[in-house]
């Protein structure tokens, strides 16, 4: 049973789209130049607008375009609402609260007013929105003696290198741009560019604060990208794939069974991945630079660590880009350890389209998959608002001498079992 | 590795106020530091000899913000002996009363600012959520939630307010629940105990000959409190425990924040027994408008030793004003602190020292 509402994949569904469109318009083309009028040399145009290649350029720029828009537009506001309420419930206050009749302009403010609404009592999902306008409009300063062109790359490369990693990170089956054999290599590749452009941003900045920030990060980097690259190995010793569609397909399979419930065989349910899912997801708090590892730009000793000389939208940018790697970051744990999209179709309407049934789930997998990431990355934010933040010789303790060794135990661990389990009645 | 200097500093997240501390650094490693202070220096020992003797306590509030009764009052209480003042028992209990709910809202705003300093921006909104309980019944009291303007050479401003122990009670009863919240949120947290413990550590010797006075000083297991030692209004009557670390060798960020943080159950004791066992009676006793002498006192302020050395040359002003600011003087300190710990540590030590840069830029 399908049960993703992208299916069968996005591109052939941006195909399908263009094709249409591109369809309409040549025939109005071919119509309005009939073969012998003056205007016939048109006709080529609507040949052109046919052409396979032209329709399959079209189409992969249509899937790019949704993805993006959904991950960085939907999903980055989405995550950051998320986050700014909950911890402002931790911290026991209401939080952002502008809403869409806290808009000083008609209608909103004409019907606040006539409906005599509390302007600023809101949900606050507009906050975020006004907060990336206001650094729309200010100035982009580059300090004198920064070397500009190092310094107006940085940002660039760590936005590029974050987008580059939805080209690989699924939603479904079928909401994907590039099924490659090897995304999750690409995914932890694109991953890993952005400490890159951390340092060449702490350098290039030619401030004290930010040569330290990005020193830190380059440090940092060594201690959780080895444990987590690791971890991933002993996953990929039960999945035998790098593919992440695959890896979630054999996460599907019933494990056992409790009463009529199946509880699916998440990776987190055998003993090494539990090992490897804790590493895991220590090392993708560093990697999002969420609080008890954000010493690259720990804020209380260097003032914003390497993002201190960027203003305006380029602060903008690599600081709301954050949380596109938080979300991407908190998908790779759910794919990887938590069955990704799979969860239970508690119903399916099968309404007949003629002769064939269209089954039309109830909660398709993009929504489950969703659910889940939303609610790991609320245990993300909740642990990093009630730690503080360690210090750089201690991540890197944490990461040498504890991630490592307790990766390496679930790749031993994994390997074996997955040699042996079976004939150990199943251990896994 | 090339060393250089970092100025954290005048205007840096980690400064609680206008000071710079200028750390110099290996890597990470400090190998030097050297405060820089001065910026909000106000001649208040200056000022203080143009004003008449009572006026001077509003300037005395000033001293510092976040703790003005415990200042005022050290200056009161240096009038006082200049001018052979006896101030009545009830308003040495009111004294009494008010300084300690002072010392509560000081260690929560210490409290608050300790949190962002290592990251944990929660600990602000939770200690000041509860500060605001106590600036409320310092409001009941005195009328204002800052710079109070409450101790008067003689006695207090004014009596209690009607039904001011339940209040007392009540909100005490409630802070001792919060109390425990922070107890997970702060010392029962691994990694707070990874960033506090064994960092900053100053040997006894070395804090006892810079100065360092107070809960700092009382970090390094030295029984110095003045509410004991040198009783002054009636806190010989109240049973309290001065905070002292008693873990063995202590002189690091956790031992003062232990002490500290222990101070405010302590204060809130004290606050229990000031408030039942106050008796009836004239609170405020007639001062002279001029005096001769000369008028010292030291208190148990919140971060350390309060001296105020008054001489009066029979005007209705003071002749010369003498502070000593216990933050001036731990600054001093702070270098041995610092050196040989990490860049990050210059928070989470400073900030334990518990830095208010009023009192020590005077």
């Amino acid at each position: 049973m399908s049960g993703a509402l992208v299916s069968p994949d996005l591109f052939t569904l941006c195909k399908v789209l263009i094709t249409g469109i591109m369809k309409i318009q040549s025939d109005a083309i071919l119509a309005s130049a009939p073969v012998g009028s003056p205007v016939e040399p048109l006709r080529g145009i609507a040949y052109f607008l046919m052409e396979d290649w032209f329709l399959t350029f079209n189409a992969w720029m249509i899937a790019i375009t949704i993805m993006v828009t959904w991950a960085a537009a939907i999903q980055l506001l989405t995550l950051m609402w998320m986050e700014r309420k909950f911890y402002s419930r931790l911290q026991d206050r209401y939080g952002i609260m502008i809403s869409i009749w806290s808009l000083p302009f008609w209608p909103f403010s004409w019907w606040a007013k006539r409906k005599n609404k509390p302007t600023h009592k809101g949900l606050g999902y507009l906050q975020n929105v006004a907060d990336g306008v206001k650094l729309l409009q200010k100035e982009n300063i580059t300090p004198a003696t920064a070397d500009s062109a190092m310094f107006h790359t940085a940002p660039v490369l760590i936005a590029s290198s974050t987008v580059m990693i939805f080209a690989a990170l699924p939603f479904s089956e079928g909401f994907v741009i590039a099924n490659v054999p090897m995304s999750l290599l690409f995914i932890l590749a694109a991953f890993s560019l952005a400490p890159l452009g951390i340092l060449i941003a702490g350098w290039s900045s030619n401030n004290k604060y930010t040569l330290i920030g990005g020193m830190r990060a380059a440090a940092q980097l060594m201690a959780y990208e080895i444990p987590l690259l690791l971890a991933v190995v002993a996953v990929l010793m039960y999945a035998g794939s790098l593919n992440v569609i695959d890896i979630v397909h054999k996460q599907e399979l019933p494990l056992a069974m409790a009463g009529p419930i199946p509880i699916p065989s998440w990776n987190v349910f055998s003993i090494p991945q539990f090992i490897g899912f804790a590493v895991f997801a220590t090392a993708m708090m560093a990697e999002m630079e969420r609080i008890p590892f954000d010493i690259p730009e720990a804020e209380a000793e260097l003032v914003e660590g390497w993002l201190t000389e960027y203003s305006g939208m380029r602060f903008g940018l690599v600081f709301g880009f954050k949380w596109l790697r938080a979300l991407a970051g908190s998908a790779l744990v759910v794919i990887l350890y938590f069955g990704g999209w799979s969860g239970p179709v508690f119903l399916t309407l099968a309404p007949s389209v003629g002769s064939t049934v269209v089954p039309i789930p109830i909660i398709p997998h993009e929504v489950w998959f969703l659910i889940k990431v939303y609610l790991l990355y609320l245990v993300f934010v909740w642990v990093s608002w009630s730690v503080p933040r360690v210090r750089i010789d201690q991540i890197l303790n944490i990461g040498w001498k504890r991630l490592i060794p307790l990766s390496l135990l679930a790749i031993l661990l994994a390997a074996g079992l997955a040699a042996f389990g079976p004939a150990l009645g199943g251990v896994r | 590795m090339v060393e250089f200097w970092v100025n954290m500093g005048p205007q840096h997240p980690m400064t609680h106020g206008l000071w710079n501390m200028r750390v110099k650094i290996d890597g990470e490693t400090i190998t030097d530091a050297e405060p820089e202070i001065g910026y909000l220096h106000r001649g208040y020992e200056k000022i203080m000899e143009v004003r008449e003797f009572q006026k001077n306590v509003v300037l005395t509030d000033r001293l510092c913000y976040v703790s003005s009764i415990t200042w005022s009052h050290a200056y009161c209480l240096a009038c006082e002996k200049m001018m052979d003042v006896e101030v009545p028992p009830r308003g040495q209990w009111i004294r009494v009363i008010s300084l300690e709910l002072q010392r509560i809202a000081s260690h929560l705003m210490w409290l608050a600012a300790y949190g962002p300093d290592l990251g944990l921006l929660t600990g602000l909104l939770w200690a000041l959520r509860e500060r605001e309980l106590f600036l409320d019944l310092l409001q009941l009291l005195s009328g204002a939630r800052m710079n109070q303007n409450f101790p008067r050479i003689g006695g207090a401003r004014n009596d209690l307010p009607p039904d001011f122990d339940k209040y007392c009670f009540k909100i005490i009863k409630h802070f001792r629940e919060k109390l425990d919240e922070y107890e997970s949120l702060f010392h029962d947290s691994k990694i707070f105990r990874m960033r506090t413990e064994g960092v900053g550590r100053i040997s006894r010797a070395d804090a006892i000959n810079w100065g360092v006075t107070g809960p700092n000083l009382r970090a390094c297991g030295v029984n110095v409190d003045f509410r004991r030692l040198e009783p002054y209004e009636t806190y010989d009557e109240v049973d309290f425990e001065p905070q002292v670390w008693k873990g063995g060798d202590g002189g690091d960020s956790y031992a003062r924040f232990m002490c500290r943080f222990n101070e405010l159950e302590e204060s809130c004791r004290i606050i229990e027994q000031a408030v039942k066992k106050i008796p009836e009676g004239p609170y405020r006793a007639k001062a002279p408008r001029r005096a001769e002498g000369e008028g010292f006192a030291r208190t148990e302020d919140s971060r350390g030793e309060a001296l105020f050395y008054v001489i009066g040359d029979g005007d209705d002003r003071p002749y010369r004003v003498k502070i000593r600011s216990p933050v001036f003087c731990t600054m001093a300190a702070t270098p041995i602190m610092l050196r040989g710990y990490k860049m990050a540590d210059v928070v989470s030590i400073l900030g334990s020292v518990d830095v208010c840069v009023g009192e020590m830029d005077k």
